[in-house]
């Protein structure tokens, strides 16, 4: 396994960060849009090996941290009834509502459960006809196909005791949003791997050519960021704006084409919510009309539930690329992530929790320096 | 949660309609949607994410791939209770989060 060891022993890193530094000339603002290319990055100290020019900002690619404080509320309305099985991903029930994550209402007598898979929700209906199952359907692109057949074996099976809550939200909108906004920073993307593994990367290409931005799609290995970043850096520096494909050996320019049909007739793309951001317009998915019946929000009439976010978290300049964890005066005090303000905090792939654990909340002189890739 | 996670495909059945797969991720085995690659046969390597494979992947990029989730503590998602053909679970509660580099 010559191949896998020169990857991790640092060899192929170092000379990639060698190559940017020859390269780069001018600074550089470079986003990565995926939450697990943002914990990679801060437990490899990868923004330590690149050169003072080029900076990092960590992009709004984490779905449990940009899920609305609004949904959340809104699942724990219907957890808490009686007749209810909640089911949804572990990192999904662990985040704060208003009224507190979704397993304190396992304490108030509630059914709320983790599942590995979308599916298991139709094996809990049908084994309970009695009570109804709701899941929790969040994510990005990655999800979407997983989510989506929940839906459609419902609809086939005739299984009436199924619906979904649904908090759909795509990347490319968000990305959209970034670059039009008067204060962005942002100078070109690392694109999402796994995303892309799903729905390819053409939908990227007018985004690309509209703001003549450079987008990479990337890997989330040390190696694979780093080259990510070169492939950016080259871009700006030869005044270029494209998509490129640096993760070719898991992804197409088509992506998973069975996926995508599925998705699009489970799925319409409508405006929604992001925690920290606010609304973004045709930025996710919700159900097509054939499927209303599925709709949890319609079965419970939670539709009118309203929650507005507290302002003192800056999460969505965060996401946005305009400001670092470090500017926030509650970062590592008054917010951690026992006691999460808000969307960057909540899970261990958004920018302010992914800080905090690997202690940059604490002097710059004490701050552990990943051992590099 | 974006992150897929690779596996060796195992052995590939039809359930409810569906073409599954035992697949097997280090140790942990666990059942696997197929519907999104119908042509993975036994042997092969897919990437799954939440219980469905959306691509089929080399040996060395699953390797390399599995072991860089590790070192993340991406692969939490495997911990999540089995649910039986009965609609049990063989557990509720997790654990509480774990913080990766925590630890040490």
């Amino acid at each position: 396994m010559k191949y896998l060891d020169e990857y991790r022993d640092g060899t192929i890193a170092a000379k990639l960060a060698d190559e940017i530094k020859r390269v780069q000339t001018k600074p550089w603002v470079i986003m990565e849009v995926c939450g697990g290319q943002t914990h990679s990055i801060v437990k490899n100290g990868i923004d330590y090996l690149l050169p003072a020019g080029v900076e990092l900002v960590h992009g709004p690619g984490c779905p449990v941290c940009v899920t609305p404080l609004e949904m959340i509320d809104k699942a724990h309305a219907i957890a808490r009834r009686s007749h209810v099985i909640f089911c949804s991903f572990g990192d999904m029930l662990r985040v704060p509502g208003s009224h507190g994550d979704l397993f304190s209402i396992q304490s108030l007598g509630g059914d709320v459960r983790v599942v590995y898979s979308p599916l298991d929700c139709l094996k809990i209906a049908k084994a309970n006809p009695d009570r109804q199952v709701v899941f929790f359907a969040i994510g990005f692109e990655t999800t979407a196909p997983a989510n989506a057949m929940l839906a459609w074996r419902a609809k086939v099976d005739g299984v009436e005791n199924i619906s979904l809550l649904v908090s759909h939200v795509l990347v490319p909108p968000a990305m959209e949003a970034i670059l039009s906004s008067p204060r962005n920073r942002v100078q070109g993307f690392l694109g999402p791997g796994h995303v892309c593994a799903v729905v390819g990367y053409r939908e990227y290409e007018p985004l690309s050519a509209r703001f003549k931005v450079p987008i990479v799609i990337s890997g989330f290995e040390p190696v694979d960021i780093l080259e990510g970043v070169l492939m950016v850096i080259r871009q700006l520096e030869e005044g270029r704006g494209e998509v490129e494909n640096q993760y070719s050996r898991v992804l197409t320019r088509a992506g998973n084409e069975a996926a995508q049909a599925l998705v699009m007739k489970v799925f319409e793309v409508g405006d929604r919510k992001w925690r920290g951001v606010g609304l973004i317009p045709q930025s996710g998915y919700h159900l097509r009309a054939e499927f209303a019946a599925f709709d949890a929000e319609r079965r419970f009439d939670v539709e009118a539930i309203q929650t507005e976010e507290p302002a003192i978290c800056i999460a969505g300049e965060i996401l946005q690329g305009i400001k670092k964890p470090h500017d926030c005066p509650a970062f590592g005090t008054a917010c951690d992530p026992q006691h999460p303000l808000g969307a960057t905090m909540v899970s261990a792939e958004g920018a302010c929790a992914a800080y905090y654990a690997y202690g940059r909340h604490l002097k710059p002189e004490l701050v552990h320096i990943g051992e590099g890739a | 949660m974006c992150l897929a996670i690779p596996g060796k495909v195992i052995s590939v059945y039809e359930q409810a309609g569906m073409r599954m797969a035992k697949v097997q991720f280090g140790g942990v085995m666990r059942e696997a949607c197929l519907e999104y690659v119908p042509e993975t046969q036994p042997g092969q390597y897919v990437l799954v994410h939440v219980g469905f494979a959306i691509s089929t992947i080399d040996e060395d990029e699953a390797q390399r791939t599995y072991e860089a989730l590790a070192e993340l503590g991406e692969l939490s998602e495997l911990d999540a209770p089995e649910v039986d053909e009965n609609g049990e679970t063989a557990m509720r509660l997790m654990t509480p989060m774990v913080i990766p580099g925590r630890e040490g």
